[in-house]
């Protein structure tokens, strides 16, 4: 149901890169998955109203405050890469 | 006796009578993981140092008598889902295989607040995804009753360590079964709660309208401690009612005399394990020798839920997981790489497993334009119709009766590569889930005790109840194991 083309497109969406025959296993895995989803085609829900949230709440607000949650210090202390004038360095994502 | 064999009431009462020092028993536990967990593989992350010394600040403590609560200096581990403070979280992920976080989810903030000893961090399916723990990057948690078997999963580690005695209780969490399932293939108790019970705040989130947290323990009154401790509204999730915490150890022991029990007929179809069914049969004979008044009901679109669960929970998880991407989580990848968007690619392709691969990609596909509509609407669709069926069988019984897993403990990689027959571990919890309905898993026999030289296997009774039910599910449960024995069995290690 679904090829290595739809499968590798579907990869380049969701950010994932494929290696090897990865593209036909899970062409084959999603197809299976996918074809067991069809049976709720069989179901009438023309007149029924989907489900998003089960307890019924909606619009919960609260009021618009400022807090801080976690002071500098602790959040530098959970880092392992290094820290230079109080801040984390990161790795170079470009490296051209 | 052994401390650690102790039940948590059990081991909260020789606290407080000091019989034992929290650090006796802490020590005691530790010794445990240290001779068992290299068999198992529950634990991933001891925490010895920490949990010594948080012992040593409670026996203070309790020396000064300043104590309230029951789980007061009394140790245990926690699943690698819940953020712990200094302590690292990996969810099981290579992707973010050394994060720590610098602040405490919500219950883990409320159980440090009633003394919590932190003994360490418990395995899993990488975030939550699986029925075995064979999906976690430090490799499958065995069951404790045999280790060629799996402990179940998601919450496997959870489950082995407490059945174990590594643990007097744990959290886990449930999106589709992830606490019942390993409860019931380990043989011990699982609760499932209300969506919105427990907060899920600093708890990484899987499928946002499923998740849950709840307790594993090794008694129906343990689970009822640890849920009076966790449960109720938070300001940092807002998912959470503001429903009122009855104290839900105070019916435990209440006679279930006229309770109606229903029994659907769909739970015991095919595909369920003969040994399974007959053993929640006995255990519903048994309610009716206490004068329950058992029902046989029916929930028609129960074998829809499977198919509704696999479209909307990868669409779920695929928007969450977008976070982890290694610039605002994980640590990137290995090698260099030259722009952007190759970063990304690369940190996730090393990082994610392959049943997060899978995942990500079905909630992508059913997301997109097109299909949004064929596949995630209709899902939300059907999931309104099975939560119809739960409100119907409700109004003519209080609680259903049903087995959890279709199966007891299934070999270490039967399933693994078969993400469909592994999918199936989870049909008979995944319409509770839907409903965002309560549910716990009690132990209620073994199978394979007539075969020779085959291991007893545990097998699990999930009990089901309307949304906020909780307590009268621990009062159901609690009745049925004061009248069995099942719950004091251990696994030889």
């Amino acid at each position: 149901m679904l090829n290595t083309d739809q499968v590798a497109h579907i990869a380049k969406l969701a950010r994932l890169g494929l290696k090897g025959d990865e593209g036909e296993k899970f062409s084959r895995q999603l197809s299976d998955i996918l074809g067991h989803m069809e049976m709720l085609n069989e179901v009438d829900t023309d007149k029924v109203e989907p489900t998003s949230q089960v307890t019924g709440l909606i619009n919960v607000t609260r009021e618009d405050k400022e807090e801080r949650f976690c002071q500098k210090e602790e959040l530098l202390a959970c880092t392992s890469l290094p820290i230079e004038k109080e801040q984390i360095r990161v790795k170079p994502v470009i490296t051209q | 006796m052994m401390l650690y064999s102790l039940t948590l009431a059990e081991a909260a009462e020789g606290l407080k009578s000091k019989k034992f020092s929290s650090s006796e028993l802490t020590e005691a536990v530790l010794a445990r993981i240290k001779e068992v967990n290299p068999g198992l593989n529950a634990y991933i992350t001891v925490t010895e140092d920490l949990a010594k010394e948080s012992a040593k600040m409670a026996d203070e403590k309790l020396a000064k008598g300043e104590v309230a609560s029951p789980l007061f200096g009394i140790p245990a581990g926690l699943k690698d889902i819940f953020n712990t403070k200094g302590v690292r979280t990996t969810c099981c992920s290579n992707i973010i295989r050394d994060f720590v976080p610098p602040y405490d989810a919500t219950v883990v903030e409320k159980l440090k607040n009633s003394g919590l000893v932190l003994t360490g961090k418990l395995n899993m399916d990488e975030f939550a995804c699986g029925a075995s723990t064979e999906h976690s990057c430090f490799g499958v948690t065995a069951n404790p009753w045999d280790k060629e078997r799996v402990s179940g999963g998601s919450s496997g580690g959870s489950a082995a360590a407490v059945a174990a005695d590594m643990s007097f209780y744990s959290l886990g969490t449930d999106t589709g079964g992830s606490i019942r399932q390993p409860a019931s293939l380990c043989g011990c108790v699982g609760l499932k709660v209300t969506y919105g019970r427990v907060s899920r705040s600093g708890v990484t989130a899987m499928a946002s309208s499923w998740d849950t947290v709840g307790p594993f323990a090794k008694t129906v009154r343990d689970a009822a401690i640890v849920l009076n401790v966790i449960a109720g509204a938070d300001k940092r999730d807002s998912t959470t009612p503001p429903v009122a915490v009855p104290d839900y150890t105070k019916n435990l022991g209440e006679s279930v005399k006229g309770l109606k029990i229903g029994v659907p007929k769909e739970y015991f179809g095919e595909g369920i394990d003969p040994e399974v069914s007959s053993a929640v049969r006995a255990a519903i004979k048994e309610y009716e020798k206490m004068g329950a008044v058992v029902k046989e009901v029916s929930l028609p679109y129960t074998k829809y839920a499977l198919a509704v669960y696999y479209i909307a929970m990868p669409a779920e998880l695929s928007a969450n997981l977008a976070r982890f991407d290694g610039i605002r989580f994980g640590s990137g990848p290995k090698g260099k790489t030259e722009n952007l968007v190759d970063y990304y690619f690369a940190t996730r392709s090393e990082g994610f497993g392959d049943e997060i691969k899978r995942r990500i990609m079905i909630g992508t596909y059913v997301l997109s334009a097109g299909y949004y509509d064929a596949y995630y609407r209709k899902a939300q669709k059907v999931r309104t119709l099975i939560i119809e069926d739960f409100k119907k069988a409700f109004k003519d019984v209080d609680v259903l009766a049903t087995p959890v897993s279709p199966f007891p403990a299934f070999k270490i990689g039967e399933k693994k590569d078969d993400p469909l027959a592994m999918y199936l571990a989870d049909i008979l919890t995944i319409p509770v889930s839907c409903a965002g309905v309560p549910a716990i898993s009690i132990p209620c026999g073994f199978a394979g005790s007539g075969e020779s030289g085959a291991k007893k296997l545990p097998i699990g009774m999930q009990l089901i109840g309307p949304q906020f039910s909780e307590d009268l599910l621990l009062k159901t449960a609690a009745a049925y194991e004061q009248a069995t024995e099942w719950h004091k069995l251990k696994p030889a290690l």
